[in-house]
């Protein structure tokens, strides 16, 4: 149980203080003609950064993640104002594959695994977008296990089959073949055993101060990615209402209860009973999956 | 009739709709290409068919040789295909599956048109230079021509098998097929793999019309061999190559068999519709198909 703790101690610095490797700004977004699913997000991302985007469920988080990575279009939703800036380029005129070879990355949520491909196969398809030589994909598929040795047991076997911890791995797997600058991950811990987040936080970590890769995760267990995170930024029904860095927002207990809850039980207000909902939750979704 | 039943008969009719089926098969592949890339319905796909048939046709009458023939319509094929996937489907994508629909059903006439314009209305008698007679296999008659033909198709079936199964393309394919939108998201460029798609399906159409062609005259109602797949594609499943490679051969079956079976006691004629009837209480029993995975829609 402990491991889940909101905790102390461990918060890391932010690194110093540098151009915005992505600057999200005035960000108002719709789905079909008119459905509104973002109001105002402000939000930025230094590079070496770890942000943490913290919300309920139905705050904005993944359409956020959308609009950042230009996957809206695909559906049939649009930024309707605003802007998205990724080490310079302007986000919003660049196809979702031109960004990834940029070095902007998602994870999404849910995993999305290609199931019917080897988990290897899914792992090489990262590696396509960028046209990476036959060594490059050989070079990062190492550096891939390496990171995850399970994969490298599992890297003949069908990625349907495997098991969530697995997918998420290789989800990630796969958008790290793309060698990106930012890793933007939707939900990493969904459906999770507590452990499995824990191992896949860590080695998300590591990259970050080994490589300097930067990481915007999205998070409904916010004791986790605030572990883990250098800033913090908050949703609140499409609206970024907070912005400060992860040891300050851990020292406001009030506005930790309230937002380390999931969903919209958060009236209880006390945060041991939250993280206990937490932790039956991601128990249950563990037995449910795979 | 007999008491006896007549198996080597029997066994006659079964092989003769076995082998017409893989041509339908064939057909159908071009569907299923597309419809796992694209999420595409391409009604096109028979004119594409047509087509081919007709350009090679015109051009070894204007004196090409069979392999310059089948080159350059290959070449054409492959150019059809990129200007219908850049000009056509891209600006569409993201559009409800009955526009895209729609714009291959109008497509369909545009390329007919364009064949006609190019080539003329006149029917072509199409020699591919395989004798179509009768070859005696164990007391049956198999007509030479279909065995060959589908030899021919099972070729391109493992031609394409191969490519899918070890080619980055191929690679690239099968996961945009798997998962369209994780395929955008981690950075697969699915314009260029939507267009390798439309050419393999060019070329698909180039075969199938040679087959087709010759065997029942380069004509306008070439492009009706559509209406052929369409049960074996209902039967096998929009998304599976292996379901239709079976469904096409249980379509040919069952419809040579139940037309000299049946036929004689509903005055003959069920050939033209049997297919449909087997498609129709498939949808009824098992809509996505032997082998599909899912429903009939764009996800």
């Amino acid at each position: 149980m402990s491991a889940l703790r909101v905790n102390t101690g461990e918060g890391r610095e932010p690194s110093p203080a540098s151009e915005p490797l992505l600057r999200v700004a005035g960000l108002e977004a719709v789905y079909g003609a008119s459905i509104a699913a973002l109001h105002h997000i402000d939000l930025t991302v230094r590079p070496g950064e770890i942000v943490a985007l913290l919300g309920s469920n139905g705050a904005g988080k993944t359409t956020t993640l959308k609009a950042i990575s230009n996957l809206l279009p695909a559906q049939r939703g649009k930024v309707s104002r605003g802007e998205i800036h990724f080490d310079g380029h302007d986000v919003l005129k660049k196809s979702p594959s031109a960004l990834a070879r940029l070095g902007l990355v998602q994870v999404l949520e849910g995993r999305h695994c290609f199931r019917t491909l080897s988990v290897e196969e899914n792992l090489i398809t990262g590696g396509l977008g960028r046209s990476s030589s036959r060594r490059e994909i050989a070079e990062d598929l190492e550096k891939v296990y390496a990171i995850f040795p399970r994969l490298k047991e599992k890297r003949k076997s069908r990625a349907g089959l495997a098991s969530g911890g697995e997918q998420q791995m290789t989800a990630i797997g796969r958008a790290l073949m793309t060698r990106p600058r930012l890793l933007v991950l939707d939900e990493p811990s969904m459906g999770l055993a507590p452990l499995t987040v824990q191992a896949i936080f860590k080695a998300l970590a590591e990259l970050n101060e080994s490589a300097g890769l930067a990481i915007l995760v999205a998070e409904q267990n916010a004791a986790v990615a605030l572990r883990f995170a250098h800033r913090v930024a908050v949703i609140e029904n499409g609206t970024s209402v907070v912005n400060e860095s992860a040891a300050e927002f851990r020292r406001r207990s009030d506005v930790q209860s309230f937002y380390l809850g999931g969903g919209a039980t958060i009236a209880s207000g006390e945060a041991g009973e939250v993280l206990l909902q937490q932790q039956q939750i991601s128990n249950k979704s563990a037995h449910s999956t795979f | 009739m007999d008491n006896a039943f007549d198996w080597t008969f029997f066994s006659e009719v079964l092989v003769g709709g076995l082998l017409a089926g893989v041509m339908y098969s064939l057909v159908a592949i071009g569907f299923v290409l597309i419809y796992k890339t694209s999420g595409v319905f391409n009604f096109a796909q028979g004119s594409m068919v047509l087509f081919a048939a007709l350009t090679f046709v015109s051009l070894t009458e204007r004196g090409l040789s069979f392999g310059a023939a089948l080159a350059v319509t290959a070449a054409a094929m492959a150019v059809l295909g990129i200007v219908v996937e850049n000009a056509v489907l891209r600006p569409l994508v993201n559009r409800p599956p009955v526009t895209l629909f729609m714009a291959t059903l109008g497509l369909s006439y545009i390329i007919e048109g364009g064949a006609q314009l190019l080539w003329g209305a006149q029917v072509h008698a199409l020699e591919l230079g395989i004798q179509d007679t009768p070859l005696e296999v164990s007391g049956m008659l198999i007509s030479k021509f279909d065995l060959i033909a589908a030899g021919i198709s099972a070729g391109m079936v493992a031609v394409l098998s191969l490519f899918f199964r070890y080619t980055r393309t191929g690679l690239a394919f099968r996961a945009v097929a798997d998962d369209t939108f994780a395929a955008l998201a981690v950075g697969l460029r699915l314009p260029r793999i939507r267009t390798a798609v439309w050419i393999a399906a060019g070329l698909v159409s180039l075969v199938a019309g040679l087959l087709w062609g010759s065997r029942l005259g380069v004509q306008f109602s070439l492009s009706l061999v559509v209406l052929k797949a369409l049960p074996v594609l209902v039967l096998g499943g929009f998304d599976s190559v292996p379901g239709v490679i079976v469904g096409g051969l249980l379509i040919g079956a069952f419809e040579k068999l139940a037309e000299v079976y049946l036929g004689p006691y509903v005055g003959g004629g069920i050939e033209g519709w049997f297919a449909y009837a087997i498609a129709l209480l498939f949808l009824l029993i098992r809509p996505a198909g032997l082998f599909g995975g899912r429903t009939l829609e764009r996800v």
